[in-house]
């Protein structure tokens, strides 16, 4: 016991002591925002846009993004619909809520929920991605779904800008989904199911915050899918003149 | 008669007590009007740019700055050697300045030249919160002027710098209007062949760099001394006279190319540290740089100063005339720069045999080569090295390659699309031509050298050294007494200008004694340069890259200079005498 107790309190003594040594040392501490990790946020309507397709069908449509964080973690909220403005009701809605953390020089991991509360039957969800931008400037935002009863499904959007000018851009994108298990109550099934092509001139108007656009874009289902859509009445493809905006904040 | 007497005593008291200057900041919202648009911003007494600041080698100043922003703020000297609790960098030097508060910096001044002052704090300094230091010399200085002007030069833009950052983390090409369109494809398909232009397309695509990467900033309006283009500041002369030109650049993020068309240019002073006179036609300066030329204009005309951004997409434009209101054409912008797969140099994993726009290299061994470190030169011989006199490549440490034909400075990446050239196709100021006038310091060997390399991710905005940003970094430890050898490889294909506070940066151009003392030194893409530091001043320092947006990123460090006199606060009076200054 006695010969502990000098060391006890020489240990606290010294313990003391560190602070003043480390001021000594480095005599100030930066806790400035500098030394924070830099947080960012970020709004952008990819899509906002009216269509209007080959068999007179109205629906205005939008695909945006919200985040916030820092290089090492964003949270981010993804929201995409459909409204036919004809029944008043959403045709598709989509929204996300995911955590994203890079993996590499030019890619994202994302992990997240996913609701969908269209007109009709709602799912739910468990969402897988990596999102970045390949070789040759090709955005890639690949996602895997696993739905509360075990279907699943897969999804790739890409997207290649062509610069006309500075400021007259084309956009091409393509997203396509595939379904690894049938899920008749929304009519998807196995197989491709879906792929909607787009091409978009838009024009930079304020920097890069308003750019409106023009385009045309082309839906089609496939398969089982397809089947399915005929069975109930509905048609596989669809062609659309779409006018809108590209808008970041 | 009664009078002169206290003044004569005062006289015979002054030397002894020494100079002694106060001065009084305030830190203001100001409006900056560039003539293309008007914008709230930060200014000093009231006006962006700040006032000059005049000062005497010698005096012991204190300088009085209140804060009437709403937010924290500070004041850097740049360039200034003094104690580091004089600094003025929040969270290294001094807790900063709080709304309303008065801070009074007190230190000697011990050198002489041109400098400048600017925030530290978050983006004020982009904001408009900047002026320029002047400092008289003690003794003769070694030329001769008739009068003197300071050009401040910056990059002014539209948006806030805290908008201008988020954009850039959101989208880097945000602000890049000169990316290859699809009628550049057809211009160069036409001209080099559609195949070599895919496969010149595709080369850069793989590695998602754009050549156009020049600049991140860009729809600036360039300001001198506070006036746009239209506003036309004007310095007057006499024809005959000898003016010195004080050009400092206080951008964010745009090195300048600066001429005089009809006026030759005599470089007398670089980084505030006078050189042994060159004379250009035309000089690059850095972010944060400062050169001090001197010009003798003999016609009774007016003549345009023309600083033209690195990257051609703006400019900032001033007049010297013998009358206020006489004008002088004033150029067209240059074509936009594109950078060349040398200047990726530095990135590993490069596939040299794809490499483009660098011809007249042939016979040159490109197997080993890595980020151009460990080049042997002597495998080189063949090569045109005209145009390069009097350089002495044993000590320079990178690729000093000239192509044939082509432009060449040694402190680029050869074949680099950066290479300055003149306008009039005369000289252009290299860094490898800059000698001191007067060593500060004593030629010896480094005690050690640290290398740092310049990292960072064009597509992610992240920018760092040695691939960690300054959020995760632990300080840079130096001992007091030591020279360190600084290392800088530029693996990015970005410029950096590395601003070293409170000590100064002997840069290596292979002049041995005689290698230029500057406060900041520029590392173009995919090369390597070299500085070496005496470490003679205690505290802790501020060490980054002057790219206000690069520095917010990550490529910043803390340096800590271990050991030496504990002087700073207390015994500054004793210490401050001899930490540098001009020998």
């Amino acid at each position: 016991m006695k010969l502990w107790t000098p060391l006890i309190a020489g240990t606290v003594l010294g313990l003391s002591v560190i602070p003043t040594l480390a001021f000594a040392q480095e005599r100030m501490r930066d806790t400035t925002e500098r030394k924070a990790p830099l947080k960012v946020w970020g709004a952008q309507f990819e899509e906002l846009e009216y269509r209007y397709s080959d068999n007179d069908e109205e629906i205005g449509v939008w695909d945006a993004d919200f985040f916030y964080g820092t290089d090492n973690f964003k949270a981010r909220l993804l929201t995409s619909g459909e409204y036919s403005f004809e029944e008043q009701a959403y045709e598709t809605l989509e929204n996300q809520l995911v955590g994203q953390i890079p993996i590499s020089d030019f890619f994202d991991a994302k992990a997240g929920i996913r609701f969908d509360t269209p007109e009709g039957p709602d799912r739910t969800y468990a969402v897988l991605g990596v999102a970045g931008l390949a070789p040759q400037w090709v955005e890639i935002d690949a996602n895997f779904y696993v739905s509360k009863d075990g279907d699943t499904s897969a999804a790739l959007d890409a997207e290649y800008e062509l610069l006309f000018t500075n400021y007259w851009i084309l956009t091409a994108t393509l997203d396509a989904t595939v379904a690894f298990s049938e899920d008749r109550e929304i009519g998807v099934g196995t197989g491709l199911v879906s792929t909607e092509t787009g091409l978009r001139l838009s024009y930079d108007l304020i920097d890069r915050a308003f750019s409106p656009y023009v385009g045309v874009v082309h839906e089609r289902k496939y398969g089982n899918t397809a089947d399915f859509a005929r069975a109930d009445g509905g048609g596989t493809e669809s062609w659309f003149a779409v006018v809108g905006a590209r808008l970041t904040f | 008669m009664k009078a002169s007497l206290p003044v004569l005593a005062l006289g015979l008291l002054l030397p002894v007590v020494g100079l002694a200057g106060e001065y009084n900041l305030s830190v203001d919202r100001v409006q900056i009007d560039t003539g293309d648009f008007v914008k709230e911003g930060i200014g000093y007494n009231g006006a962006s740019p700040g006032p000059v600041l005049r000062f005497k080698e010698g005096e012991e100043v204190s300088i009085n700055v209140t804060n009437n922003l709403n937010e924290m703020t500070s004041i850097h000297w740049h360039g200034m050697i003094l104690p580091f609790t004089q600094d003025g960098v929040p969270g290294i030097s001094f807790p900063g300045i709080k709304p309303g508060e008065t801070f009074t910096y007190k230190f000697p001044i011990t050198q002489s030249g041109t400098f400048w002052y600017h925030s530290h704090a978050g983006f004020q300094e982009p904001d408009g919160a900047y002026g320029a230091i002047v400092i008289e010399p003690e003794g003769r200085e070694p030329f001769r002027y008739d009068r003197d002007y300071v050009v401040q030069l910056t990059d002014k833009h539209p948006h806030s710098g805290d908008r201008i950052m988020r954009n850039l983390k959101i989208m880097p090409d945000y602000y890049n209007r000169e990316q290859q369109t699809v009628g550049d494809f057809f211009s160069e398909a036409s001209k080099n062949g559609l195949m070599a232009t895919v496969k010149d397309r595709m080369a850069w695509g793989d590695m998602r760099m754009m050549k156009a990467d020049v600049e991140d900033l860009q729809g600036f309006t360039g300001l001198m001394n506070g006036k746009g283009p239209n506003q036309n500041w004007t310095g007057i002369f006499e024809p005959g006279e000898r003016i010195r030109l004080r050009f400092i650049n206080s951008s964010a993020m745009t090195y300048f190319d600066i001429r005089i068309p009809g006026l030759e240019m005599t470089v007398v002073q670089a980084d505030g540290n006078n050189v042994q006179p060159v004379t250009v036609d035309e000089f690059r300066i850095g972010v944060a740089e400062t050169y001090d030329v001197i010009v003798r204009p003999k016609e009774e005309q007016a003549y345009t100063i023309f600083a033209e951004s690195m990257g051609r997409s703006g400019y900032a434009r001033g007049t010297l005339a013998p009358e206020a209101g006489m004008v002088a054409a004033v150029p067209e912008l240059r074509e936009a720069a594109r950078l060349t797969m040398a200047d990726m140099g530095g990135m590993e994993g490069m596939d040299h045999s794809s490499m483009s726009g660098m011809e007249g290299m042939s016979g040159m061994d490109h197997s080993g080569m890595k980020g151009m470190e460990g080049m042997d030169h002597s495998k080189m011989a063949g090569m045109d090295h005209s145009g390069m006199e009097g350089m002495d490549h044993s000590a320079m440490g990178q690729g000093s390659m000239a192509s044939a034909g082509g432009a060449s400075d040694p402190f680029y990446a050869a074949g680099s699309g950066l290479v300055p050239t003149a306008a009039n196709g005369g000289k252009f100021l290299s860094y490898a031509d800059l000698r001191a006038q007067k060593p500060l310091y004593d030629e010896r060997e480094p005690t050690r050298e640290i290398e740092l390399k310049l990292t960072g991710n064009m597509e992610r905005y992240t920018w760092s050294i040695n691939g960690v940003k300054y959020e995760d970094a632990d300080p840079i430890r130096l001992q007091y007494g030591e020279r360190v050898r600084f290392k800088f490889v530029n693996t990015t294909m970005m410029t950096h200008p590395m601003h070293l506070h409170g000590m100064w940066s002997i840069l290596d151009v292979g002049a041995g004694q005689l290698n230029p003392i500057k406060h900041t030194v520029s590392v173009q893409p995919g090369t390597t340069v070299y500085m070496e530091t005496e470490v003679d001043a205690p505290g802790q320092w501020a060490f980054h890259c002057h790219l206000s947006y690069h520095a917010a990123a990550g490529m910043f460090r803390k340096i800590i200079v271990e050991g030496g006199p504990e002087s700073t606060q207390a015994a500054s009076d004793d210490q401050s005498g001899d930490v540098g200054g001009d020998a």
